[in-house]
C-alpha cells in the first residue's frame, strides 16, 4: 500500500490515542502511589519556588524512578505525554519523505526541531 | 488540606472545567488555570504548568478521533504548526520573564475574549481569492460534506500565518491552547471551511503546547502531584464532554457557559491590577 495523505492520518490518529492512553496510565499509577505514600503531608502550591532539579530534565526523572519515586513516576508519565506529538511530528516527516514531498520533509523538520530545541535543548 | 484532600478536589474541578472547556469548544485549560488560582490559591505559575500538560492531553485524545473522520487537512496543520510552536517558545520566555500580575491580566483579557467568541454564533462560509502560496504549500484540500466531497481554497496565508504566531506566543504564555484565535485565523481570516479549521486547530493545540512545554519543565512550572489530578481531571472531563455536545447546541447552556467564563475572566483580570 502506497504512503498517501489518508494512510499517514490513520496511523497518527493510533499513535496518539496509544501515547495519551500510555500517559495516562503512568500518571495513573504515579498518582496513586503518591497518595499513598504522601497522603498525609500538606500541598504548598501557593508561593512558586519551582519543582526540584530531578523533575526538571529527561534524565533527572529517569535517574529519579530507579528510586522508586513516586512523582517521578507521574512526571515520566507526562514526559510520555509531551513526547506523544514529538513523535507524531517525527512520525510525520518520514511519511512526507515516503511520499517524496520534500517541501513538507523540510517544513515538518523545522517543527521538529522547535520541539526538540525546547525539550532537550540548552536553555 | 492535606493531598488526600486536595488532589481529589483538584481531579474534581478539572474534571469540571474539561467538560465546560469540550462544551464550550475553549478548551480545559483556559478554564482549568483561573479554577485553581480562584479558587484554590495555586501560584499561577504552577496552574500554567498543569493546564499546559492537560492540553497536550485533551488535544492528542481529541484529534485522534477528528483525524478518522477526514476532516482535518494534515499539511495546513504542519505548515501553520512552524508559526506556533515559534510563537510557543517565544510565549514560554516571556512567561518566565513575566511578573504574575500581568500574566493574570493578560489571562483575564484571553478569557474575556474567547466567552465573546463562544457566545457568538459563527458566520456562514464566504469563499475569498484564492493565495497562490497556498497552491505552492498544496494547502487547498477537501473534506467529507453533505453532498460528498467539498473542495476549498485557503485564502490570506500570510496573515494567517501572522495570527498563528501570536495564537503560539499566548499558549506559551498563559499554558492554553489558544484553539479560539487558531479557528479566528484559519476560519475567518485563511477562510479554511469552520469544521476543517475546528479540527485541524485541535489537532495543532497539542504540538504547540509540547513546543512549550520543555521550557516550563526546565523552569520547575511542571509540579508532578499538581499536574496529575490536572491532567487526568481534565482529560476525563473532556472526554464525557466530547460525548455531550448535542447538549452545547442548545442556545441557553452556550449562554451560561459563557457568562461563567466571562465571570472567570473578570476575577483574572481584577486579580491582575491588584498586583501591579
Amino acid at each position: 500500500m502506497a504512503w498517501n495523505d489518508e494512510r499517514l492520518e490513520k496511523v497518527v490518529s493510533t499513535l496518539l490515542i496509544t501515547g495519551v492512553s500510555l500517559s495516562a496510565l503512568v500518571v495513573l499509577l504515579g498518582g496513586v502511589c503518591f497518595l499513598v505514600r504522601h497522603g498525609q503531608d500538606r500541598p504548598d502550591y501557593q508561593v512558586f519556588r519551582g519543582v526540584n532539579d530531578e523533575y526538571r530534565s529527561i534524565r533527572g526523572v529517569l535517574t529519579a524512578t530507579r528510586a522508586v519515586d513516586c512523582r517521578a513516576f507521574i512526571q515520566l508519565g507526562l514526559l510520555l505525554l509531551i513526547a506523544t506529538p514529538v513523535a507524531r511530528v517525527a512520525f510525520s516527516m518520514a511519511a512526507f519523505a515516503l511520499e517524496r514531498d520534500r517541501t513538507y520533509v523540510i517544513l515538518t523538520a523545522i517543527v521538529l526541531a522547535v520541539l526538540l530545541y525546547s525539550l532537550i535543548g540548552p536553555h | 488540606m492535606t493531598n488526600l484532600e486536595f488532589t481529589p478536589l483538584v481531579f474534581l474541578l478539572s474534571a469540571l472545567a474539561g467538560l465546560l472547556g469540550a462544551l464550550t469548544g475553549l478548551g480545559g485549560g483556559v478554564v482549568v488555570t483561573p479554577a485553581l488560582t480562584l479558587l484554590l490559591g495555586v501560584d499561577i505559575r504552577y496552574a500554567i504548568g498543569a493546564s499546559l500538560v492537560s492540553v497536550i492531553a485533551t488535544s492528542s485524545g481529541a484529534a485522534a478521533a477528528f483525524v478518522r473522520e477526514g476532516y482535518s487537512n494534515i499539511r495546513i496543520g504542519m505548515f501553520l504548526e512552524i508559526a506556533t510552536t515559534l510563537g510557543a517558545l517565544l510565549g514560554a520566555f516571556l512567561a518566565t520573564r513575566t511578573p504574575t500580575g500581568v500574566l493574570s491580566l493578560v489571562f483575564g483579557l484571553v478569557l474575556l475574549h474567547s466567552a465573546w467568541s463562544a457566545s457568538r454564533s459563527r458566520r456562514e462560509d464566504v469563499s475569498g481569492t484564492p493565495d497562490p502560496l497556498a497552491k505552492r504549500y498544496k494547502l487547498d484540500g477537501a473534506y467529507p460534506g453533505e453532498h460528498g466531497l467539498q473542495s476549498y481554497k485557503v485564502t490570506r496565508v500570510k496573515s494567517g500565518w501572522g495570527l498563528m504566531f501570536g495564537a503560539g506566543t499566548l499558549s506559551g504564555l498563559l499554558g492554553i491552547g489558544s484553539g479560539a484565535l487558531k479557528v479566528i485565523a484559519m476560519d475567518q481570516v485563511m477562510r479554511i471551511p469552520f469544521k476543517v479549521s475546528t479540527t485541524t486547530s485541535n489537532f495543532m493545540i497539542g504540538v504547540t503546547a509540547a513546543a512549550s512545554a520543555g521550557i516550563y519543565l526546565s523552569r520547575g512550572y511542571i509540579e508532578p502531584a499538581l499536574a496529575m489530578p490536572v491532567m487526568l481531571g481534565v482529560l476525563t472531563g473532556s472526554l464525557i464532554g466530547a460525548r455531550q455536545l448535542v447538549a452545547a447546541r442548545v442556545p441557553v447552556l452556550r449562554w451560561i457557559f459563557a457568562i461563567a467564563v466571562g465571570v472567570l475572566a473578570i476575577e483574572m483580570i481584577v486579580t491582575g491590577v491588584r498586583k501591579l
